[in-house]
């Protein structure tokens, strides 16, 4: 049995009398890439911010990297990592400067970060580029240093918020290979996207309709369960059915 | 076409309208500013500390200290020499200093009997509170020489405001703020608003000429500004009685082309700027700081060093301003003011070319 | 006759050479493709064509107009609907509508035949603040705009980027009808799974054209022997597979791994070579577009 790295029960989030998430349930295992996909408005972002602990549920529970977001918010942010594609990196730093940076804000000492950073470097081929200003990188090349930089304090999780948009078909599988690699050392991978394509290259996918977690598998048994062709076309066959946003 | 013009103008008014929190600063802040300076300067008398400078401590001279020293409204601090005055007022240990004349007692008979005499009191006074300075003055000589004194015995010396600028004084340098503010500052940030918001592709991809949105944008701002206008006048008039004797007319006009200059001024911003912040931030440094430091506002411009005056010369409000004092509390009429009134026509046509000319029909 | 000519297109932002040699032609009804990732120069493209932007050389013309010398006759032809929401998000859906109008000159009515499939599905909201719009209803209402003056030609700059599938899918559905009515698109996006959509496509990376096909013909181009490979050690197989002979490329696709082989690839000796991947599944694929963009980007 492997190890239970994300575990929600009936977590619910309500605004008023708005249940924006509603009683969702689920388990991720160390080392999954877990696909976190729902139409804009069906709650992904507010469940995706308990689960990081940055706002309270309004009821039920849950454990991230062994702490209950209930009460261990603090902790949680300690052990997570998070990238995002609207913020991830200081574009006027350079490359050595933001890994340095992030390393403080993660509480790394100065040995360690030094250690790190130089094998980061090495990694992503990038040790030419230490003090290059990070705003001069192609988008590829920032996406990949800016997953490297949310994994540099070894979470046991990483959230990535649509990671990939906009890059040429050839970074963005570099980018996935990155991903492998960190699910291969044990990390937990949690993307939300509304991509469809992106959620094929998950280990376990979960759709979000108006607040409810409508589906949950791999995305094999997913296409056979709606006899589609692509993650597209489960996802269009759910999300029709929805009652909120448009 | 035309119809055009005043859809544009009705969609600028909308965004302005929409946008309620800015709507009621822009009105409310003339309002509080002349509030301010009309009533939250205190005109009470209270506690004023008087020191006295006697060469002969004649009867006459300790029956006045008397009537003074025994006055609610005044604190006697005690005889000083001639020589103590200015640092007792410098140091604020005395608001006023009454001087009297050495044959004090001698000639304030001769005027008792109605013989016309020098000055026999000298009040030296510190003027930077105005309003306490006058009152505080005028209370002296009343309480010293008594009501039916002849004014002529009675000398009084301001020092450090002796212009005695007062709560009106400041009425021309906000409206030279004002404006710049609501015109150029707004006008900038909404042209680049669309900058940033991505809008403007859309525009500059339709037959519509640019200059024709960009104006129909002007008029709404031009409109606002023109209530502030009539508002700040009206106030001034009826809340602290400025006089305004050079004319309504005059006043108004000129304000019409500093508005037109200030409007000019935003569009020459705004094709610098391309972020919003960027426009505020242009806006602050290159009008609101000229025109509160090197305008005549807050500092008269002939104590600015000599770089500064100079400089001056280009700042806009500098010639708005002194006209509008000119026309609102001296009360002389446009025409002795037709100096400002041609070099801010100038200014006008010289922005407005060179903005107009800036301004470009591509993204480039 | 063609609606669209491109000859040559340069233009560079300081030293980044946005655009560098684009030739390309768009048949009149014609919609066409622009596919790449950010920074294939689609967006410079875009306001060249648009007149917003001149070119540092080369040639284009829209309708037949020059794009620097006719810019402002161009202007009236063309809708254009940028990469970023842009319109008034403090006005009204209607209002947005209106002024559009009046920017164009003309009344909605007259119009309205052309944008109603479009339009009436955000008319219950016609009071809504466009800023108060989710991004499918922000997306027909900027497409309403642009179409307000009944363009002859329509540039559309990513329109589907961060809007979800299920809106993506109709406003392909809506563009295929407004290609009916003799209106040429031209239309940008990055997501390669959008070709199929198009009549033809020019695939872009880095400010050149790649290739220029209909996306059936753009995936023949694909001539080398492709299988797909899968294992739940989804990185070690990556790493293993790249060693073997005859491989020329293993990259993540999806599920699965896609390989691109030589001819003289070995599927026997492939598999006794990876025995201990147990669960090791090959077989033949078709190419996708990104198969083909990937290729393409490795010469």
């Amino acid at each position: 049995m492997s190890e239970v790295v994300i575990s929600v029960r009936e977590l619910t989030k309500c605004f008023g009398d708005f249940t924006a998430v509603d009683r969702i349930s689920f388990d991720v295992e160390r080392g999954e890439i877990f696909g976190f996909l729902g139409a804009n408005g069906a709650g992904k972002t507010t469940a995706m911010r308990m689960l990081c602990g940055l706002s309270f549920p309004t009821s039920g529970s849950g454990t991230v990297a062994g702490y209950d977001i209930m009460h261990q918010g603090e902790e949680i942010k300690r052990h997570i990592g998070y990238m995002s594609q609207r913020f991830s990196l200081y574009n006027d730093l350079t490359v050595w400067e933001n890994i340095d940076l992030f390393a403080g804000i993660y509480g790394l000492s100065k040995s360690e970060t030094k250690q790190r950073a130089t094998e980061l470097l090495e990694r992503l081929n990038f040790a030419s580029e230490r003090n290059t200003l990070v705003g001069s990188l192609p988008l590829g090349w920032k996406q990949k240093l800016s997953f490297a930089i949310a994994t540099i304090h070894r979470p046991k999780v990483v959230f990535l918020d649509e990671p990939t948009g906009g890059v040429d078909p050839m970074t963005r599988r570099q980018f996935w290979e990155l991903i492998y690699e960190a699910a291969d050392r044990g990390t937990t991978i949690f993307v939300t996207t509304h991509y469809m394509d992106e959620a094929e290259y998950c280990t376990r996918v979960s759709i979000m309709v108006d607040g409810q977690v409508r589906a949950l598998d791999t995305p094999a048994r997913l296409k056979q369960q709606f006899a589609a062709e692509t993650m597209d076309e489960v996802f269009r066959t759910l999300a029709r059915g929805a009652k909120r946003g448009e | 076409m035309r119809g055009n013009f005043l859809s544009f103008v009705k969609k600028e008014s909308l965004h302005i309208l929409r946008d309620r929190r800015t709507m009621l600063v822009v009105m409310l802040i003339p309002v509080v500013l002349m509030i301010l300076f009309g009533f939250a300067i205190s005109t009470e008398v209270n506690n004023v500390n008087v020191a006295v400078v006697a060469p002969e401590r004649t009867d006459g001279v300790r029956d006045a200290v008397e009537r003074l020293a025994v006055n609610d409204y005044f604190t006697f601090k005690g005889y000083i020499e001639s020589d103590e005055i200015d640092e007792y007022l410098r140091s604020g240990k005395a608001t006023a200093v009454v001087v009297f004349a050495t044959d004090y007692d001698r000639r304030a008979t001769q005027a008792a009997a109605g013989i016309p005499t020098k000055p026999i009191i000298q009040v030296v006074v510190d003027a930077s509170n105005v309003n306490t300075a006058g009152s505080a003055t005028a209370y002296l000589q009343n309480i010293l020489l008594g009501t039916a004194s002849q004014q002529s015995m009675f000398e009084t010396r301001m020092l450090f405001n002796p212009q005695m600028k007062s709560a009106y004084n400041f009425v021309p340098g906000i409206m030279g703020l004002i404006f710049i503010l609501v015109c150029a500052m707004m006008t900038s940030v909404s042209i680049v608003r669309e900058k940033e918001v991505g809008t403007m592709e859309v525009l500059l991809v339709s037959p519509v000429r640019p200059f024709k949105i960009i104006f129909a944008k002007m008029i709404p701002y031009f409109v606002i500004s023109c209530i502030v206008l009539v508002t700040i006048l009206l106030l001034a008039r009826y809340l602290l009685g400025v006089p305004m004797s050079g004319g309504v007319g005059g006043i108004f006009s000129l304000s019409l082309l500093y508005l037109v200059l200030s409007l000019a001024l935003g569009l020459l911003v705004s094709t610098i700027a391309s972020t919003q912040v960027a426009a505020l931030l242009v806006s602050a440094m290159v009008m609101m700081m000229p025109i509160l430091m090197l305008s005549g506002m807050l500092f008269p411009i002939e104590n600015l060093p000599k770089f500064f005056e100079v400089v001056s010369n280009i700042v806009p409000a500098r010639w708005y301003i002194d006209a509008i004092r000119k026309m609102m509390i001296q009360g002389l009429p446009i025409v002795a003011v037709w100096k400002n009134c041609v070099i801010l026509l100038g200014m006008t046509v010289v922005l407005l070319g060179v903005s107009l000319k800036k301004f470009n029909d591509r993204l480039e | 006759m063609y609606t669209i000519e491109v000859d040559n297109l340069k233009k560079c932002y300081g030293e980044v050479q946005a655009l560098d040699g684009v030739s390309f032609r768009v048949h009149h009804g014609e919609l066409f493709g622009l596919i790449g990732p950010d920074g294939a120069g689609k967006t410079t493209l875009f306001r060249l064509l648009t007149t917003l932007i001149k070119p540092d050389s080369g040639e284009a013309k829209v309708d037949g107009l020059d794009i620097v010398a006719d810019y402002h006759a161009i202007r009236s032809r063309v809708g254009y609907m940028p990469g970023r929401f842009s319109l008034y998000p403090d006005l009204s859906v209607e209002e947005n509508l209106n002024f559009f109008a009046a920017l164009f000159g003309v009344r909605v009515e007259e119009s309205y035949e052309l944008i109603e499939p479009i339009y009436k599905q955000i008319e219950p909201f016609r009071k809504r603040r466009a800023g108060k719009l989710s991004g499918g209803m922000k997306q027909k209402l900027a497409l309403s705009c642009a179409l307000i003056h009944r363009p002859s030609v329509l540039f559309l700059d990513e329109p589907t980027t961060g809007v979800d599938a299920v809106s993506r899918s109709e406003f392909w559905d809506m563009l295929a009808g407004l290609k009916e009515r003799g209106i040429t698109i031209l239309v940008s996006t990055p997501y390669m799974d959008e070709a199929s959509r198009c009549d033809r496509i020019a695939l872009c990376n880095e400010g050149h054209i790649l290739g220029i096909d209909t996306p059936t013909g753009i995936v023949q181009q694909f001539n080398a022997p492709l299988y797909a490979i899968r294992s739940k050690r989804t990185f070690a197989l990556l790493e293993a597979a790249r060693e073997q002979q005859g491989v020329v490329q293993c990259y993540p696709f999806g599920e699965c791994h896609h390989l691109v082989a030589t001819e003289e690839f070995d599927k026997r000796l492939f598999v006794e070579a990876l025995g201990d991947f147990e669960d090791l599944e090959i077989e033949p694929t078709e190419p996708t577009i990104e198969d083909v963009f990937i290729k393409l980007m490795r010469r």
